[in-house]
């Protein structure tokens, strides 16, 4: 079936295939999907039933994706008064039937549950068939065996405080290089699965560059880590890349998703707005290595620190970046209830790990937060001294909203260092401050700003982690204590998973958004538990953090997939071999414009616009604002790195967005990592890559190398490794075809690309069928992936 | 050997490449070319929905949305109201405004004058609808229509509304209408984005678009709208630097597969063959773009059909033009937008300039699709993002006035794609108001357009984030009644 599928795309016949085989093919494509999604989930036991079947790893799943929405957490939603996500209101007698049970331990056959999702009668079959859900034969049979087993219910996995787990037994002790890796591979065992080799050095280099600097490694770097056959060769290299600065910078990037930093104000006139001194701190405190859980409380509540330092109140940017109006016209208040929202949201999505939003309007449909915990923990951020809008676009601009702080020249000398500012212009950033009397918090029914119910006083979602209000204020600066509270279940597993993301392409819990109840299931829970008391044991320490992941073996296999290992694991949830991904869309351009030599190494400023299609803002712009019109920089700001273009929100980098970037609306924890023919056009034409190919071949063009010496210091260059011999004669091949077809005149213009000026002593022709070839380098898929 | 390989065309390499993973690992990747998101965590979870896959058979194959951005008067346009006029200058009846919230602008104005049209109305066609002066081209197919005045929405300003309309929600961050057909049905053309987007503008007040409006949202970004612009690039990076022939970039993509094969070789990784697959894909759109955009082929009785302005690349009429093109050509979803209709003040002189941009070529678009019997199976829409108020805004004086937006009622057509013809559905109050029959809200629109494309709103989802998502949120029910 398959192989006749792609006959069909291959003989390029899509249209009729699709119109004429769609149904059968389809059936057979979902068959194998079926197959396929089974093999990668993390629940799945390979249609055997387990030995013992756990309520929070096969069952609450089943219960929360089909059955909660009516008998769950919201209390307005519930159905014939059942609540199945609380074990005493499962076996207690139904309401409409008070001689009946939904559950029974140790017998399904007198549990309505059992009997109400194996009914052949569909006006009793759950879930309804109107509700468009329906339970596969294996949760039934799950189900069942859990009911005969006794129906024991299991506290939510991440509301437990995690444990540190001893270190599991494992047979191939040799292997391992530290306490992570008998965690790995304890699961590999179980599964199956042998690990990889080591990876090579070359490309062990190039991982660990990408992986901390967001840059390709220097030739002079690769030669001297192959040159250093010390056994601490690795580590050596390691530490010193954490102590380069571009780690800092690279570091920063998933932060600055989370905490949705852009340079304009959003919504449909998105003006200018200058929070660039907040990002340029978090390089900082990424640089200088502080502690998250200083990192993350001067964020939330640095101005309420007691005698703050103008750094502190510069931290607080972070909850300053959300989206601002200046749509003339709005009703303040609804913004300004969006503001607190949005606030609310990230401490929930970014910090938490968990969906709060979905109880703005309602009790949380999957997980144990009521309407009300919404609005407790909204009223944390519901006392800042802003208004819903402050001044519209078109009059005076206002690149920083109020409360707002200046940061003055002397501010640069002293304190704020690392602020790189460039000019003596006044310099404002938005900032956190309370009102000094208490604005009064009510729940908003059905999430509308206008509709008050109930007043209520701040506090937080006590299934996590009860408000003890005698231990912490009733302020941001108490939420950061309790969020560091060494009992709260998941400050420290959220953000070890999303770092675990970071640096293996995949969190340990695959949702890294979203440890509730709908997320997925951690991969390695026990590894997760271990890293997280690691994590608080060590205080917080990310370099440190860091380092551990990056020196198992785990991390340094060799991301070779033999069909085997495809077959068993093509997610690579296992890692029985290396993590291989496309980098983030920031890094492509970086690993262009290093490798050429014309990256602008500086740190931090004012973020610039580098080239881009014309056009683009012009087009959909409303007409307003410093924004509207792109007014492209020159000189060394064109060759900045893609952290420092421009994020205008409602226009963002059209490069950054074909790869996937976040457009930073929102916080955003996870990047897709998509494949599209868009992606291939950047590579092939934007002018970066262009301009990249020609001043990296006029560079070797003027050094004494003979034959195809320029071709393979390019590709070494550019793709970090010594290319094959096959690789060699290929782009040889491909030079001497170039330099023969080409004429002047197309030589010509093949060059005038970007605004690097071309050093007209070089032979046009051999330039640019060197550009050609280096152009071609650039678009391999290897150049822009971690492997 | 390399002119060999040239003339033997460029496609053997690839077809080595794809055979010799044929058998293996490589048809997850390439299964994941046809459709992404079944690759991704949620999308084959739900039991109920496959994607590219329609629920039931389909009216219409395809939409082309003419949206009006900033939001048309229906009281200059489609809905009549005498009584306006009768009582222009009169406070607006408080028992008539009810609790309406207004928008910042006019929040504060002392008080609400009703105003009546500038412009005279007349009956047309079977249908007998009324159209105003102001659009003689549609009032000419009005049998072809269906002209629905009750439609209403939440949001009172234009960020949000748009969003609205589009997406289903306020907020930003969910996937656009155009993504989720694309993600619904599937790509019925190769070498054409699914989901595209044309910009004009009128003269009017205008109010900026985003690109969030056609975002992909959580979807896989393959959904995502694809911008086609006036210009030597009309999708971006399209072009190829200048030097460089099709033979040359034929060369360089052969080279280019040959050195991700070794790599492929080594690594066994399915994404380097899902690179190479792209890559061809991009080159047969380096074609088929410039190939739909250029009009200058387009016989005289199209031009005449849709008028001169339709040679004249970024109007709204070229973007009719190449609308049809690219609907021909499979595009799933064509979104126009066109700005300039906010007019707040000075609306009898904007609003003139403003039809007349848009009348002809709507029209036109409809007919030229019919004459090539495509009208059947290609669902159009026109509309913006909410109505206007029957009250003036700023001051009323004997030739001028404004209107201020209003979500409670506003008008839209639809044509072909199995809609009915030559009707009318719902009312408003004699003020032009308030809804007085067959309200329409914009997820029930949204639903029947979803309908229309044979996919059921309620199944047509997205696990995201432990939710699942619709286009519709939570609501939306069908209008039947405006089904043929």
């Amino acid at each position: 079936m398959f192989i006749f599928i792609l006959e069909n795309v291959i003989a390029g016949h899509m249209k009729q295939y699709i119109q004429i085989i769609s149904i059968v093919a389809f059936l057979g494509f979902l068959i194998y999907l079926i197959e396929a999604c089974n093999n990668t989930s993390a629940t799945y036991q390979g249609g055997k039933l387990p030995q013992i079947v756990s309520y929070n790893f096969d069952i609450r799943p089943i219960l929360s994706d089909k059955c909660f929405a009516c008998h769950g957490p919201d209390e307005n939603k519930r159905e014939a008064g059942l609540r199945l996500d609380i074990e005493e209101d499962a076996f207690a007698a139904l309401k409409e039937h008070p001689d009946a049970h939904a559950l029974v331990a140790g017998k399904p056959e007198f549990s309505q549950v059992f009997l109400r999702i194996t009914t052949h009668d569909s006006s009793l079959l759950m879930p309804p068939p109107a509700s468009n859900l329906k339970l596969s034969p294996y949760e039934v049979q799950l189900i069942e065996k859990w009911i005969k087993q006794g129906a024991k219910y299991e506290k939510h996995w991440a509301f437990i405080i995690p444990q540190k787990p001893a270190l599991p037994e494992v047979k191939n002790k040799t292997w391992v290089k530290n306490d992570i890796d008998y965690f790995i591979l304890q699961k590999m065992e179980e599964k199956g699965l042998e690990p990889n080799e080591e990876a090579d050095k070359e490309r062990l280099l190039k991982r660990l560059c990408l992986d901390l600097l967001g840059l390709p490694p220097t030739l002079e770097m690769m030669d001297g880590f192959l040159a250093d056959n010390s056994p601490d060769a690795y580590e050596k290299m390691l530490d010193k890349l954490m102590q380069h600065p571009a780690y800092g910078e690279k570091m920063s990037v998933h932060w600055l998703d989370l905490a949705r930093y852009a340079d304009s104000h959003g919504y449909q006139d998105d003006g200018y707005r200058t929070q660039w001194p907040w990002r340029d701190w978090v390089i900082h405190a990424f640089n200088t290595n502080m502690p998250y859980d200083q990192f993350v409380s001067w964020q939330l509540a640095g101005d309420l620190l007691p005698e703050a330092t103008k750094e502190q109140m510069l931290a607080t940017g972070f909850n300053r970046n959300h989206k601002i109006t200046e749509e003339g016209g709005v009703i303040p208040e609804e913004y300004r209830f969006m503001y607190v929202a949005d606030r609310t949201d990230l401490f929930g999505k970014g910090l938490l790990g968990v969906t709060l939003e979905c109880a703005q309007c309602h009790d949380h449909k999957y997980d144990p937060f009521s309407q009300k915990e919404y609005y407790q923990l909204y009223s944390f951020f519901n006392n800042i001294k802003e208004v819903g809008i402050e001044s519209v676009i078109g009059g005076p601009e206002t690149y920083a909203k109020k409360p707002l702080m200046e940061i003055t020249n002397e501010d640069i000398k002293d304190i704020l260092s690392f602020v790189n500012k460039q000019d003596t212009q006044q310099l404002i950033v938005s900032i956190m401050g309370d009102l000094d009397t208490l604005r009064k918090t009510h729940v908003l029914i059905r999430g509308n700003y206008e509709t008050f119910g109930e007043e209520v006083a701040p506090a937080t979602p006590a299934a996590i982690l009860p408000f003890d209000s005698t231990k912490y204020t009733g302020n941001r600066l108490g939420l950061a204590g309790w969020l560091f509270d060494k009992n709260n279940p998941l400050t420290a597993r959220v953000y070890a998973n999303i770092l675990w993301q970071e640096f293996f392409g995949r969190g340990i819990v695959k949702t890294s958004g979203d440890f509730g109840m709908q997320g997925e299931l951690p991969s390695h829970p026990a590894l997760l538990d271990w890293l997280a008391v690691d994590f608080m044991e060590h205080d917080w320490d990310i370099k440190r953090f860091v380092k551990q992941m990056l020196m198992s073996a785990a991390y340094k296999q060799s991301a070779v997939a033999t069909k085997e290992k495809l077959a068993t694991d093509p997610e690579n949830i296992y890692l029985s071999r290396g993590p291989r991904y496309r980098i983030h869309a920031e890094f492509i351009r970086d690993v262009v414009l290093a490798s050429s030599g014309l990256l602008n190494h500086s740190i931090g400023g004012p973020s610039v616009k580098p080239y881009q299609p014309e056009g683009l803002w012009e087009g959909a712009t409303s007409g307003r604002g410093l924004l509207s019109i792109y007014v492209q920089d020159h000189g060394e700001k064109i060759y900045r790195r893609g952290m420092y273009t421009l994020i205008k929100r409602t226009v963002p980098p059209p490069t950054m967005a074909i790869f996937d970037a976040s457009n930073r609306d929102i916080c955003e924890v996870r990047r897709l990592k998509t494949n599209t023919p868009l992606q291939a056009l950047v590579m092939m034409n934007d002018p970066t890559v262009l301009e990249a190919s020609r001043v990296l071949a006029a560079a070797l063009l003027k050094e004494p190398l003979e034959g195809n010496e320029k071709i393979v210091k390019a590709f070494r260059t550019i793709v970090a490794r010594n290319p094959r011999d096959r690789e060699v004669e290929i782009l040889s091949n491909y030079y001497n075809s170039q330099l023969q077809s080409i004429d002047e005149a197309s030589a010509a213009k093949m060059l005038a690309v970007g605004e690097y000026p071309v050093d007209e002593t070089i032979d046009k022709k051999k330039l640019a069928a060197l550009m050609r070839v280096i152009a071609t380098i650039y678009n391999m898929e290897e150049t822009i992936t971690k492997t | 050997m390399e002119k060999e390989m040239l003339e033997h065309g460029f496609s053997w390499n690839r077809r080595r490449f794809l055979s010799a993973m044929s058998l293996g690992v490589g048809s997850v990747a390439l299964g994941s070319l046809l459709m992404p998101d079944l690759f991704k965590n949620g999308g084959v979870t739900d039991e109920n929905f496959v994607p590219g896959v329609p629920h039931f058979a389909p009216r219409a194959k395809r939409v082309i949305y003419l949206f009006q951005n900033g939001a048309p008067s229906q009281q200059e346009l489609f809905d009549y109201k005498p009584k306006l006029r009768e009582m222009t200058g009169e406070e607006i009846p408080s028992s008539v405004r009810g609790n309406q919230r207004l928008t910042g602008m006019t929040a504060y104005q002392a008080s609400f004058p009703l105003v009546g049209s500038f412009v005279d109305f007349k009956q047309y066609g079977q249908s007998q609808a009324w159209i105003s002066d102001l659009m003689p081209y549609t009032a000419k197919i009005v049998d072809e229509l269906c002209i629905i005045k009750s439609m209403y929405t939440e949001a009172i300003n234009h960020d949000p509304a748009l969003t609205f309309l589009q997406t289903g929600a306020q907020v930003g961050n969910r996937p656009s209408m155009g993504a989720w057909l694309s993600y619904g049905l599937g790509n019925e053309n190769k070498n054409l984005p699914n989901f595209t987007v044309l910009l004009s503008r009128g003269i009017g007040n205008g109010q900026g678009v985003y690109s969030k409006l056609w975002s992909n949202g959580f979807l896989d970004s393959v959904h995502q709208g694809v911008q086609f612009s006036k210009g030597e690039d009309p999708v971006l990076y399209l072009r190829d630097p200048e030097g460089m022939s099709r033979k040359d970039r034929r060369e360089m993509l052969d080279k280019l597969a040959e050195l991700n094969d070794l790599s492929y070789k080594e690594m066994g990784d399915p994404e380097i063959a899902a690179k190479v697959q792209q890559y061809e894909m991009a080159y047969r759109m380096q074609t088929a773009v410039p190939d739909v955009m250029d009009l200058s082929r387009e016989p005289d009785d199209i031009v005449k059909l849709y008028g001169p302005d339709c040679l004249v690349p970024g109007t709204y009429a070229a973007n009719c033009l190449l609308a049809r093109k690219l609907s021909e050509n499979g595009v799933r979803f064509v979104q126009l937008y066109h700005q300039g209709w906010d007019q707040h003040g000075n609306l009898p002189f904007e609003i003139q300039k403003q039809a007349k941009d848009v009348d002809q070529a709507s029209a036109a678009l409809v007919m030229d699709l019919k004459q090539r019997g495509l009208l059947d199976e290609t669902l159009v829409i026109w509309g913006g993002e909410f109505g206007r108020t029957s009250y003036t805004q700023g001051r009323l004086t004997k030739d001028n006035y404004g209107r201020d937006h209003h979500p409670r009622c506003f008008t839209v057509w639809m044509a072909g794609g199995g809609i009915k013809p030559g009707i009318v559905y719902g009312e408003t109050d004699e003020f032009g108001y308030n809804i007085a029959s067959n309200p329409v809200h914009v997820h029930d629109f949204q639903a029947t357009v979803l309908q229309q494309l044979g996919l059921d709103h309620e199944k047509l989802i997205y696990k995201h984030l432990g939710r699942r998502y619709r286009l519709t949120d939570v609501s939306g029910t069908v209008v039947k009644d405006i089904i043929a």
